[in-house]
């Protein structure tokens, strides 16, 4: 009885945890997608959860990406995208249109597959967000663009160069930019897309330390290829197939005990 | 026995081959060489008729139909009041196109006839424009064959080909910069003005002077506009009648017949044409190889 009567209370407190530090931050339910007539995202139901690291993993082309570009509905940009459905980023539904894309986009930052830093300074790079943002004056912008680079562990190799050209850094370095470039504008949410895809891994390793780091004071959901990576950084899984959600859980629950045989022939690399 | 005939039929068809090769060389080189004697023999007779008469009289004087005493500073200034109309109206309305139908427009059949037409207009002869900047610039719009209603017609017979030209260059441009920028929460328009302008600038910028070296070198719908002959006054403003170099190359070329050496002052005037071309032409160079960004 009172073993019970115990395990009950732990579940209980760990509810209550979950409850209190997971606040969900986007919710999905019934979401569809369409390119032209196909079908990319199949009834989505998915809950990202505040400072957390959300992976989604799946073989190419199974809507992943498609589903990380809703979230700040950059997938508009493809053109003859039609939508259904409801996606809620912090209980407001972004799909509805009221709210303005450059309002949802300066909360949720979002970093890219292959690094994509502006031809213009590192400082200019850091300084974009806040300075379109109408941002103008220099002492907040200098404070800015120094608080984002250290957060983004690039300070100390960039601090003697922040007027030469971002190009000018190797390809690791340009990520962390683009990570201290979405940083700088203190969103709730970065997206990640694949963002480690074009990098050695000695900068893929930095680009993890980094997104442990950050994930104390942002939401991460990152897509990712590589299934050693969603396991060591995330907190929670995604699994994606063919446009629908075969799995999500804790992470632990993903690699250790998936329910779903899917999910286990591809985190065992039966298929994909 | 086999392996000999082979060997020989293979030696046979390979000095064919040679000798193929060698032939196309040669040819091509000659066809380049043909523009380029063409081109030779075009300068030298400018140069060995013209540069004798290339003074600081010739090149500050009023017009006069001593040839002694003729300068050409009405048409360098013509030109150049010409060019204060020219480069302002077509940088913009080239420009502003060029972002509409890149960044804005929906790709569809419309679209698509509007770049078809754009593309050619480019194509249209220039006394076609010159007859238009005459109906409407000069007689509709009663502006009278000053430099503004030139400068208006010029601007439509080259707007084509800034248009064109700045569309490549705005495709020209990464996706992915445009995206970062987006994904930022920045507004399309914020987006081309930080990020796609200064990206396609310098291949805009090279268009558009390649755009305005072609109005400078024009004659003809200055020909249909009616731009006057000889002895007017300096133009001091674009309300003012002028003529340009080329017209004054034209006129002096036509008259020839009665004074011989209008033929020198022509081959004058043209030397100072192409040094004006070359000029802005290797400008563009310059601009294209320096500032253009590789990704």
């Amino acid at each position: 009885m009172t073993q019970v009567i115990e395990r009950t209370e732990a579940v209980k407190l760990r509810v209550m945890e979950n409850a209190q530090w997971n606040k969900p931050v986007y919710e999905t339910n019934g979401l569809n997608l369409w390119y032209g007539t196909s079908h990319a995202l199949k009834n989505i139901d998915l809950t990202i959860h505040e400072k957390e690291v959300t992976a989604i993993i799946g073989p190419s082309g199974c809507g992943k990406s498609t589903y990380l570009k809703t979230l700040n509905r950059m997938v508009e940009l493809a053109g003859n995208v039609s939508i259904s459905g409801n996606v809620t980023f912090q209980g407001d539904n972004i799909l509805d249109r009221s709210m303005p894309v450059e309002m949802l986009r300066s909360k949720v930052g979002m970093v890219f597959q292959k690094p994509n830093p502006f031809p213009k300074s590192i400082y200019e790079n850091v300084a974009f967000g806040p300075k379109i943002h109408g941002i103008k004056n220099r002492a907040i912008l200098d404070q800015v663009v120094e608080n984002s680079l250290k957060k983004a562990a690039l300070w100390d190799e960039v601090k003697d160069r922040l007027h030469e050209n971002a190009y000018g850094l190797s390809g690791g370095q340009q990520q962390r930019l683009c990570i201290a470039r979405a940083l700088a504008v203190e969103p709730e949410v970065i997206l990640m897309d694949e963002p480690t895809s074009a990098l050695d891994p000695v900068s893929t390793n930095k680009v993890e330390e980094l997104i442990k780091e950050i994930k104390n004071d942002v939401t991460i959901v990152i897509v990712t290829h590589n299934m050693q990576q969603a396991a060591r950084i995330s907190d929670r899984t995604a699994f994606f197939l063919n446009g629908e959600v075969i799995e999500y859980d804790r992470t632990s629950t993903i690699f250790n005990e998936p329910a779903d045989q899917l999910t286990y022939d591809y985190i065992n690399g039966r298929f994909g | 026995m086999e392996h000999v005939q082979e060997a020989q039929q293979f030696e046979r068809k390979l000095n064919g081959r040679l000798m193929m090769n060698k032939v196309s060389k040669g040819i091509f080189f000659l066809s380049t060489l043909f523009g380029l004697v063409v081109l030779a023999v075009l300068l030298y007779r400018v140069l060995s008729e013209g540069i004798a008469y290339i003074n600081w009289n010739f090149l500050t004087g009023k017009l006069s139909t001593n040839p002694e005493r003729a300068g050409i500073m009405g048409a360098i200034l013509g030109t150049f009041w010409l060019m204060i109309v020219v480069a302002p109206v077509t940088m913009f309305l080239g420009v502003a196109t060029a972002i509409y139908l890149e960044m804005y427009a929906k790709k569809n059949k419309f679209t698509e006839f509007i770049q078809t037409n754009i593309a050619n207009l480019a194509g249209v002869p220039s006394i076609v424009y010159g007859i238009l900047g005459l109906t409407v610039f000069v007689r509709a719009m009663d502006l009278g064959n000053i430099v503004l209603a030139g400068g208006l017609t010029m601007s439509l017979l080259i707007l084509p080909i800034v248009i064109v030209a700045s569309q490549e260059a705005l495709r020209a441009v990464p996706k992915f910069l445009e995206e970062g920028s987006l994904g930022m929460g920045a507004t399309k328009w914020q987006t081309i003005r930080a990020v796609v302008l200064p990206v396609a600038l310098p291949g805009i910028l090279t268009g558009a002077i390649l755009a305005l070296s072609r109005a400078i070198g024009e004659t003809a719908p200055l020909v249909v506009i009616g731009i006057p002959a000889l002895l007017i006054p300096f133009p001091g403003s674009i309300f003012d009648k002028f003529t340009v170099l080329p017209m004054q190359i034209y006129y002096w070329t036509l008259d020839s017949s009665l004074v011989a050496e209008y033929a020198n002052l022509a081959a004058a005037t043209i030397i100072v044409l192409l040094v004006a071309l070359l000029v802005l032409n290797s400008s563009a160079i310059i601009i294209r190889n320096k500032f253009t960004k590789r990704f």
